[in-house]
């Protein structure tokens, strides 16, 4: 749809970067209109892993070598701004910006091994940023590292006069201090987001984090969030409905795509939308203009709406019993094949894939995603730290803590190996990254 | 009766429609009939295109129902995450602008600064009226 279109002017978030002297390396694949958990509905085609070409993995494959071609099998990078997480993974550049709306960018971040961070609602601007859901958009940070994201953020935080939806709160940049207080600390790990489906691998590194909390002296709980099961549900209704409403933007009159046909207004419109759109986005639109028909508006919409405030109240209610931060999975599993992937539809995995993130952006809360480990096949995991409103620093400053501990190994391409004369180079590279 | 007549029209559509609507598929809840079909059609300006997005859009549907099984009693719409704060407004003074042949190069038709649409008071025709798609 929006085919051969230049902007006019630059998000603000670009702009700020700009400013303070950022080199812009390019622009990144992703689902189109960021709607999907894989980054595989793009119009530029699927966005492939680069820990698909990793010595790691590619180590543990040959065990159970079966005479493939090693390229058939390459792995998603999450989505939906998978193209932003492989950027930063494969080092081609520093950071990248994404879009978090149900967990497009921690999801990413957990399945290419890099920080994904999602920030307060309200506190960065959304002008600029293609809105899908103008009431739980963030534009999200993706680097190697949570120095590196605290940095990003203390650049693009702060009130905008063209968002009337940041706070007008005045933000300072910051450096994050080497937290020490971890004995003071109350983790909380919500009971509800035990799902079946989770893998035992990444169940196991949940509860090894935990007690590494705990071994520092930190206070971990179990809590609960009682509406948990219902908020994939509440997600995919005022999702669906608030696209149906912002897409209706896009009818090539002003900009964009436009088809040929000429008859009148409205078959126009809806010619170049059935071009420029994919399945998904279509499909999408129509389920939200679903739930707004006056019939289905109370029953569905508003509906959903109410249960977003309950599923808002449960996070408020933990926090408000003591609990600084909640640990919990980002994603299910590791990353998968590209041909399981596309096995089931967008919707039924986004479904499955958001089950952790997307609370979160109903409740506007900011969320980190902070790489932990190898699995067993040699690619990586993340866990998801979870904070009060606007205490993103005090959240950076826990995930620092952790992303120290658990020294999570860099990725070994061959490309890069050939460049940099040792591992010592390699490292550098990785965790110095914006610091001279 | 008036369900047969109705049958008997949607019959003599052209194209997937009538591969459709004849067929009794067992899961279709009754939800998406032809008229909600046409009448969502006509208001994203988006079509289905297929069976499979009509399948698409029931199984949307069931899962929304899922819903129904939260108690909401009392509970009011949230509407924004942000709603004990004030929106800022700006002071209502020009400070931007004055960049419309920028505006203008997006645009694919444009005569002088104008954008030039079809002619806007013809509806879309119904569907036992309209010519076949070509798919994508």
């Amino acid at each position: 749809m929006l085919k051969g279109y230049v902007p006019p002017y630059n998000a603000t978030v670009v702009q700020k970067l700009l400013d303070k002297g950022a080199v812009l390396m390019g622009k990144t694949n992703l689902d189109e209109f960021a709607m999907g958990s894989g980054s595989t509905d793009g119009v530029f085609g699927p966005v492939k892993n680069p820990w698909s070409y990793s010595k790691q993995y590619r180590e543990k494959r040959k065990q159970k070598a079966h005479g493939e071609n090693e390229d058939s099998n390459w792995l998603i990078t999450g989505g939906s701004s998978g193209g932003s997480a492989a950027a930063v993974a494969a080092f081609t550049c520093f950071a990248a910006l994404g879009s978090d709306t149900g967990g497009s960018t921690r999801n990413p971040a957990a399945h290419c091994g890099v920080v994904g961070f999602k920030p307060s609602y309200g506190l960065v601007s959304r002008h600029g940023l293609i809105p899908l859901v103008n009431s739980m958009d963030v534009p999200g940070i993706l680097t190697r590292c949570v120095d590196d994201a605290a940095i990003v953020l203390g650049m693009l935080a702060g009130h905008d006069p063209k968002d009337s939806t940041t706070i007008q709160d005045p933000v300072k940049p910051f450096t994050l201090p080497t937290f020490a207080d971890v004995n003071k600390l109350c983790i909380g790990i919500p009971k509800e987001y035990l799902a079946p489906e989770l893998s035992s691998e990444v169940r196991s590194f949940w509860s090894k984090a935990a007690n590494l909390f705990e071994s520092e002296g930190a206070k971990v709980i179990e809590v609960s969030l009682p509406h948990t099961s219902y908020s994939i549900v509440c997600y995919h209704v005022l999702c669906t409905s608030e696209v149906a409403s912002n897409m209706a933007r896009f009818d090539g009159l002003e900009y964009g795509h436009r088809c040929d046909i000429n008859v009148s207004t409205e078959a126009m419109y809806a010619a170049t939308r059935r071009e420029g759109f994919n399945d998904v986005v279509r499909g999408r639109i129509l389920s939200g203009n679903f739930f707004l028909l006056k019939e289905n508006y109370e029953n569905y919409f508003i509906k959903a709406q109410k249960v977003r405030r309950l599923i808002a109240n449960d996070f408020v209610n933990v926090f408000n019993s003591g609990v600084d931060v909640l640990l919990t999975p980002t994603t299910l599993s590791e990353a998968v094949p590209y041909l399981e992937f596309i096995k089931e539809d967008n919707r039924t995995r986004s479904a499955q894939d958001d089950i952790f993130t997307q609370a979160v952006n109903m409740a506007g809360l900011p969320a980190v995603s902070v790489p932990v480990a190898l699995s067993n096949q040699g690619l990586p995991i993340g866990l998801q730290f979870i904070g009060r409103a606007f205490c993103d620093q005090q959240l950076l400053k826990i995930a620092k803590w952790f992303e120290k501990q658990v020294q999570f190994p860099v990725i070994q391409l061959q490309e890069l190996m050939d460049d940099c004369s040792s591992d010592f180079e390699i490292e550098k590279l990785s965790s110095v990254s914006l610091k001279q | 009766m008036w369900a047969r007549a109705v049958k008997l029209g949607l019959r003599s559509w052209v194209g997937w429609r009538r591969g459709f609507t004849s067929k009794a598929d067992p899961q279709r809840s009754g939800r998406v009939t032809a008229e909600v079909i046409e009448h969502l059609e006509r208001l994203a300006l988006v079509d289905f295109g297929s069976q499979e997005a009509v399948a698409r859009l029931e199984k949307a549907i069931a899962f929304a129902d899922r819903l129904r099984a939260v108690d909401t009693d009392g509970v009011e719409p949230m509407e924004s995450v942000l709603e004990d704060r004030c929106l800022y407004l700006r002071s209502d003074n020009v400070v931007e602008g004055n960049c419309a042949e920028e505006l203008l190069q997006n645009a694919h038709r444009v005569v002088e600064e104008y954008f030039v649409a079809p002619p806007g008071n013809i509806s879309l025709p119904k569907q036992d009226e309209q010519e076949p798609f070509s798919h994508i």
